[in-house]
């Protein structure tokens, strides 16, 4: 019964506007967006520059980057904490428990797997679309952005899969967040530790939003890559 | 014969052998849910071993926040309690989910923060006072926030002292256990109100002094009680009992007095002994 009382309790609050749970949410989606905004142009840009362009140690990189596809997200906690600790060589910035510091770690889990799906997306397609932009005079960028165009499912997927990982990430927003409440309490770390108050309907509510988020970045990613192949 | 049927017999051991191993382990250990600062200052692994070669029963702790330790034992999903926070003691004898109450030891709580000492609160000597000023200079202070003993004890100074602590825009509630909350601290230069115990077991990793301390309100009374056997019939009520009879008579109370860390006595024995 405990468990059907719960789960009561926590449609109660998901439905009722509860202030502290939908500001947990917030928090969770204003960091994971944040992140994704920040680094994909970069990592986009990687992804694009390591599929068109040929350069010795290249192959290295690439394993690299999908070496670092599993990299424990702990571990970038562990390395970002002590680089932000007032001992660590960037402590003058104190940054250490703010938002700031959860998305520089989600922006660092995510740019492999953004880097990585661009690579695979550019170099899958045809190669006669980057030809034809050279020859018809477009620039370097020009042609970037007519390629990257015309993969934009592929790019799109990238993007929703590293949002995937980073917004259900709890190892390093703990770490280097601290589950502050109402600054760095997303919606990983409620759910990790707020149970340990032993009150679970919160718990389960940001459970239920976490998976129907989850649930519809999967089915917008298998939707991207569905369009992508319909294109191609 | 079939190649999956083959397996059968192995997947049948498999299931059976996960299904006892555990099982057998639960019959006989004596499950204790507690508070991480008997657990993080070392006084559990002082006792524990003690008890467990008097009466040898293996003793496997569980240490979470008061808030948590009590609904394990609601649950049912441990045997005996030892806490902190006596309001909820009482409230978890009188519901019926637990008997055989007993004071077993107290620490104290203490106010630290940054040496420089912004807030100075080193002038203060009760713990009232020094929450109404933190609240007037809106000194970072980092909470507990999880409702253990050391959180709710907390609470009740800012009731006391008549402020809402977030009314303060320094005020953080970081619902992690006492040790994180102290490095948390020590990283933000924030003040906090932390148990003697842990504070000196981590006092090596924190820029942290202790600023006020001995107002006996600040006081800390250790509880420990076996989960109701009348409510949950298959706790292990036996060596609960044994436990509580142990650790609240001389040679329990006697080990309590002779853990020190660093030379220091962190929990005093309630019978004095």
């Amino acid at each position: 019964m405990e468990l059907l009382d719960t789960t009561r309790r926590a449609l109660l609050l998901l439905f009722s506007g509860d202030a502290e749970l939908w500001q947990i949410v917030w928090v969770s989606l204003k960091v994971s967006v944040g992140a994704l905004v920040l680094v994909s142009p970069f990592a986009i840009a990687a992804g694009y520059l390591l599929a068109t362009r040929t350069f010795p140690g290249k192959r290295l990189i690439v394993v690299i980057i999908q070496a670092l596809f599993a990299f424990p997200t702990v571990v970038v906690g562990l390395l970002l904490y002590m680089m932000l600790s007032r001992q660590g060589p960037l402590g003058d910035l104190q940054l250490l428990f703010t938002q700031i510091a959860m998305m520089i770690g989600q922006m660092l889990i995510a740019a492999p797997i953004l880097v990585a799906f661009t690579l695979s997306a550019v170099q899958g397609a045809d190669p006669r679309i980057r030809e034809t932009a050279i020859v018809l005079g477009a620039s370097r960028l020009r042609t970037a952005f007519t390629v990257l165009g015309e993969v934009r499912f592929g790019v799109m997927a990238a993007v929703f899969n590293g949002f995937g990982r980073v917004i259900s990430e709890v190892g390093c927003a703990l770490m280097v967040g601290g589950n502050i409440a109402g600054m760095t309490r997303n919606m990983p770390t409620a759910i990790a530790l707020e149970t340990t108050k032993g009150e679970f309907a919160q718990g389960v509510a940001l459970g239920i939003v976490l998976m129907a988020l989850a649930l519809g970045v999967n089915f917008a990613m298998s939707w991207a890559q569905g369009a992508g192949a319909q294109t191609q | 014969m079939n190649p999956v049927v083959r397996f059968v017999p192995y997947l049948l051991f498999v299931c059976l052998a996960l299904a006892v191993v555990p099982g057998e382990a639960t019959a006989r250990d004596l499950r204790l849910a507690t508070t991480t600062s008997t657990d993080n200052s070392g006084l559990l692994a002082f006792l524990l071993p003690r008890f467990e070669t008097l009466h040898g029963t293996k003793v496997r702790v569980i240490s979470v926040g008061t808030g948590k330790a009590l609904k394990l034992g609601e649950n049912g999903d441990v045997d005996a309690v030892l806490v902190h926070s006596r309001p909820d003691e009482d409230r978890f004898i009188e519901q019926g989910y637990g008997v055989q109450r007993r004071d077993v030891m107290y620490n104290d709580f203490v106010i630290a923060g940054p040496p420089q000492d912004p807030a100075q609160l080193r002038a203060h000597s009760d713990v009232i006072g020094a929450f109404v000023r933190l609240h007037e200079t809106g000194q970072l202070f980092v909470s507990r926030g999880d409702e253990s003993g050391t959180h709710k004890m907390e609470l009740r100074y800012w009731a006391d002292s008549g402020r809402q602590p977030e009314d303060n825009p320094g005020y953080r509630a970081a619902g992690r256990g006492m040790g994180q909350v102290l490095l948390m601290a020590s990283e933000l230069g924030a003040y906090t109100l932390t148990d003697r115990a842990t504070f000196y077991a981590m006092r090596d990793k924190l820029h942290l002094e202790i600023l006020v301390e001995g107002d006996t309100r600040l006081f800390n009374p250790y509880g420990v009680m076996a989960v109701n056997p009348a409510r949950h019939p298959d706790i292990n009520f036996e060596a609960a009992m044994q436990f509580i009879e142990w650790l609240t008579t001389a040679p329990g109370q006697q080990a309590i007095g002779d853990f020190k860390l660093d030379g220091e006595q962190l929990f005093f024995p309630s019978t004095g002994g």
